[in-house]
Formats: structure tokens, C-alpha cells, sequence
């Protein structure tokens, strides 16, 4: 597999846009010459900016976890839930499939990619040499998934615009879904600033 | 600068390909991390346009009709999408009304217009005044836009409320459901093989 050539080692580049390949240059400010977007070799800083997107998006989640999300507010009582409240809820009286599909989509995923992304990052920094090719699909499983994410935080949107009965039946959002977004959003952010080449990059021999 | 056009460049891992060209079907994978080089551009481009069209009424029908509707001891209400947003940013979750109008609307709106009318110049081979720009902006929004999680949500959402309430399902989700087809046939379809087949307008 190593005898296939690499293009930093041929002297070439690839752009990230619109996929022309070039021949390299160092220059931080290169273009690419059909489509004028930044051209650069590796992305910038891909390994801190990935740590500090994926931390923040981890320390988001704990709030988004512990937080309600919604509240069902109906004439004789009130309901705070949380994620994990409202999956339990869904599992008891609507249907278990859905709610394997929600517990998948907001728990299940984010954690998957705190730990896929951090073992990367680490094992990148290591210069580990271990499964790179099952590493680089661990990547694009990361990438494929990140945005399913968001399915909570829709279900909240959709209830609270359509449960409106004034007093007698209201679903509110609760703060713990603007922290659940913000994860979403860092998670994916997190995932793209991190550069799949360096896991063929670093290794210690050839 | 030198260019290879002939040449690709595994996104993922960095190696150099020649390419091959693709019968219907075909996907041509990095022997290295097996990622996906490039697959068979099996639409041309008069039935990408003819799509985007498509998803761009679709896309208002999508947009303008209730997506359910709910009904408790003779009273009714439903919502759209853009209830959706209101509810939330009136109800102090701002961020994700803006994050939920974005993911929605606007990036999926920009990908259908601009999409649309670089495919309408390509039609007759020719790159649309801003062709650079928009295809740089989508590749960068397509990640950001979520109609298949959405689809999925307003079905967790029927079933949730199914539980204390009757809920009737309105035009908007058959059209959301529609959109969430044409968004996955174009997911298979790079863009960026229209930089192939257009040439720069002469003035």
C-alpha cells in the first residue's frame, strides 16, 4: 500500500474546493488557480483547533444533559424533561423504536464522537501507526453522523410552536436545548477543522 | 502554477490518483483509506436542473403549508416551519430559532438558487457570472443543511404528541418528505464536476 504516491511527496497539492491539483507551494497565501480558494497543504492548526472546538463542545454537554429542555405545561400539572426524561417518556407511552432512534441521534452520537474524535487526536499526536485505514473510516463515520445530533432540538422547536392551548396545554423550550445546539455545532466544527491526512502523516517510519 | 487536471487527490489521506473513467454505478474508491475518490455522474445536467427545480417548489410548498396540525376538545392548531422558529425565539431560545432558520431555511434556500442557476448556464456548457463563488459556498454549506433530520424530527414529534392529542398531518410533511428524496439524490452528486464540464463565458 505505501508505494502509492502521496501528493505532498510529489511536489503536489490538491485544492479542498473544487479538487484541481497544483504544484505545491509554501506560500500561506496561494489560491487555487481555477477557483481562488485558499490553498493550503494541511489545514491550519488542525490539531489545537480541533482539541479546543471538541473540549468546549464537551463541556457544553454536561449542562445540555442536566438541564430540562422543555417543559409540557398543561392545566393541573407541569413536566420539566430532560434528553434522557423524554426518551424514557417516549419508550413508556409512544413507540420504543422512536425512542432508539432519539437516544441514538443525542446520546449515542455526540458521546461516540467525543470519544472517536479524541482517540484520533491523540492517536495523531502519538504518531501512532495502528489501523490507520480503520482510523480514516472511524473519521468519515464521525462526519457521516455529526448532524443527526440536531434531531432533539427540532422535536422542541415543532412542539413548542404547535402545543399552544394557552393555559390549558403549552410546550416551552428549556435552556438545556440552546446548550444541546451549541454541542451539535461544535461537535461538527470540531470534526471538520481536524485534517483525516494527518493520520497518514505522522507516522514514525515509511 | 502547474495543473493536472487528469489528476485527483484522495481528500482523506493524501494520495495521487489518475482518473479513470466511470461506467454507471461506479465508484471509484482510494486503495489506500477507502475513501471515495469520485462516483459516476449518472444525471447530466439537463435532469439536475430539472431536480433543483423540482426541489425548489417543493421547497416553497415545503415551507408555506402546515407540517401538522393538532386538535384538543374542538380546538385546532398547527404550525409550519417558520412557526417553528417564531416559537422558539419568542419563547428565549434564540440561538435556536437562528440555528434552526439557518439549518432550514436560509443554507438549504442558497444551495437550490445557486446550485440551480450555475446549472442553468452549464446547460449550455458555459460558467455562470459567480460560478467560483457559488460553488465554493456549496461545498461549504453542505453540511449545514439538516431537512433529513428535520423530516425526522417532525416524526418524533407526531408520535409525542399523538399521546395526548389528535394530530393530523398537513401538506407541509409530505412535502418535507419529498425534499428529503431529492436531498439524498443529490448527496450521491458532486457538484464540483461541473468545473469538467463548463468552460469560461468569452466577452
Amino acid at each position: 500500500m505505501s508505494e502509492l504516491p502521496r501528493a505532498r511527496e510529489l511536489g503536489m497539492m490538491g485544492c479542498h474546493v473544487c479538487r484541481l491539483v497544483t504544484a505545491y507551494t509554501d506560500d500561506p497565501k496561494a489560491r487555487c488557480p481555477r477557483c481562488h480558494s485558499p490553498l493550503h497543504v494541511r489545514k491550519h492548526a488542525s490539531l489545537a483547533r480541533s482539541w479546543a472546538l471538541l473540549i468546549t463542545a464537551a463541556i457544553f454537554y454536561i449542562p445540555a444533559n442536566a438541564f430540562p429542555i422543555m417543559r409540557t405545561q398543561s392545566l393541573f400539572d407541569k413536566d420539566d424533561n430532560t434528553i434522557l426524561s423524554g426518551i424514557v417518556e417516549l419508550w413508556r407511552a409512544g413507540s420504543p423504536d422512536l425512542a432508539v432512534i432519539v437516544f441514538t441521534a443525542s446520546i449515542v452520537v455526540p458521546v461516540l464522537k467525543f470519544l472517536i474524535l479524541g482517540y484520533l487526536l491523540v492517536s495523531v499526536q502519538r504518531a501512532s501507526e495502528w489501523g490507520a485505514r480503520r482510523r480514516a473510516k472511524l473519521y468519515r463515520f464521525v462526519e457521516l453522523v455529526g448532524y443527526w445530533s440536531m434531531l432533539d432540538v427540532f422535536v422542541v422547536a415543532i412542539l413548542s410552536a404547535l402545543v399552544h392551548f394557552k393555559v390549558l396545554s403549552r410546550v416551552e423550550p428549556l435552556p438545556g436545548v440552546v446548550y444541546f445546539g451549541m454541542v451539535v455545532v461544535f461537535t461538527m466544527l470540531a470534526a471538520m477543522s481536524f485534517d483525516p491526512r494527518l493520520i497518514w502523516d505522522k507516522r514514525k517510519s515509511r | 502554477m502547474d495543473k493536472a487536471p487528469s489528476l485527483i487527490v484522495c481528500e482523506h489521506c493524501d494520495t495521487v490518483y489518475r482518473r479513470q473513467p466511470l461506467a454507471r454505478g461506479e465508484v471509484a474508491r482510494c486503495a489506500v483509506c477507502d475513501a471515495v475518490l469520485e462516483r459516476h455522474q449518472w444525471l447530466g445536467v439537463d435532469a439536475q436542473f430539472a431536480l433543483v427545480l423540482t426541489g425548489l417548489i417543493v421547497f416553497v410548498i415545503a415551507n408555506v403549508s402546515p407540517i401538522v396540525s393538532l386538535s384538543l376538545s374542538g380546538m385546532t392548531a398547527d404550525t409550519t416551519l417558520w412557526g417553528a422558529v417564531i416559537a422558539m425565539w419568542n419563547d428565549g431560545a434564540q440561538i435556536v430559532a437562528v440555528l434552526t432558520a439557518l439549518t432550514l431555511f436560509f443554507f438549504p434556500l442558497a444551495q437550490i438558487l445557486m446550485h440551480g442557476w450555475v446549472l442553468w448556464f452549464a446547460r449550455s456548457g458555459l460558467r455562470a457570472p459567480g460560478f467560483r463563488q457559488a460553488m465554493s459556498a456549496l461545498v461549504r454549506v453542505k453540511p449545514w443543511s439538516m431537512i433529513e433530520v428535520f423530516m425526522l424530527g417532525v416524526l418524533v414529534s407526531v408520535v409525542k404528541a399523538h399521546t395526548y392529542f389528535d394530530v393530523v398531518p398537513g401538506p407541509g410533511i409530505w412535502a418535507f418528505g419529498v425534499l428529503t428524496v431529492l436531498v439524498t439524490v443529490f448527496a450521491s452528486h458532486d457538484p464540483r464536476n461541473l468545473w469538467d464540464v463548463t468552460r469560461e463565458i468569452r466577452t
